[in-house]
């Protein structure tokens, strides 16, 4: 179990999914649990509830979990999965406003210093303009 | 009240983007102190923990990085960052 925040990152795509993730393990390093997803089982674009509800199991942490979504239905999908979370987890996982690939590699690296979820979030929604 | 400065010469090619940043804040993080960072001697300052706020920099290849900490371990942070940078942010041990 991890001593820092999980990141999740929700895409359309599976290839932007995992190359975002990729881009965090590579510039932040392995010491933030990561999960991702995307893309539907036929191998086109979307995304789907029961995925990013595998991908939050294996970025999980006691610390919480922040989602970093693309566009529409990743951020409505990701909103579901985190309702049907288990109660002891829901309140523990956040989605963050902000960017998907810039935003992950942000929370990231506040993560790794083990700072808590809601500093994770503010820190990737730092990001966003007003 | 134990308050350092320190300044730093940076060459590295591509000067204080994404991965240097991301380096850069992460190393500023592991000390107690309060650290900021500049590009000139009287500041703007910001946050050396900040990763938005030191990314937001843009410092360019050659720039002198100016560093201020305050705290119990100002000396030793100041010591690691000026390493870090002066060492073209390679990894350490």
């Amino acid at each position: 179990m991890s001593e820092n925040v999980g990141i999740v990152i929700v895409s359309h795509s599976a290839d932007v999914a995992r190359g975002t993730a990729l881009m965090v393990e590579q510039m932040v390093g392995s010491e933030v649990p990561l999960g991702w997803c995307g893309g539907n089982p036929d191998g086109g674009l979307g995304t789907n509830v029961e995925a990013i509800m595998a991908a939050i199991d294996r970025a999980w942490s006691e610390k919480g979990v922040a989602i970093l979504v693309d566009l529409g239905g990743a951020e409505t999908n990701s909103e579901m999965a985190i309702e049907m979370l288990p109660d002891s987890r829901r309140s523990r996982v956040v989605v963050c406003n902000a960017p998907v690939v810039e935003g992950a590699v942000m929370a990231a690296t506040e993560a790794a210093s083990g700072a808590p979820l809601e500093a994770v979030r503010r820190t990737a929604e730092e990001l966003t303009p007003a | 009240m134990n308050k350092h400065r320190a300044s730093v010469l940076m060459r590295h090619e591509v000067g204080l983007h994404a991965r240097p940043s991301v380096k850069l804040t992460k190393l500023a993080k592991a000390f107690q102190s309060k650290i900021d960072l500049g590009l000139s001697p009287d500041g703007p300052w910001v946050d050396a923990k900040s990763i938005v706020k030191v990314m937001a920099t843009k410092a360019p290849k050659d720039s002198t990085i100016y560093f201020r900490a305050e705290g119990s371990d100002a000396k030793a942070a100041l010591d690691a960052l000026v390493m870090l940078v002066d060492g073209d942010f390679q990894d350490g041990p």
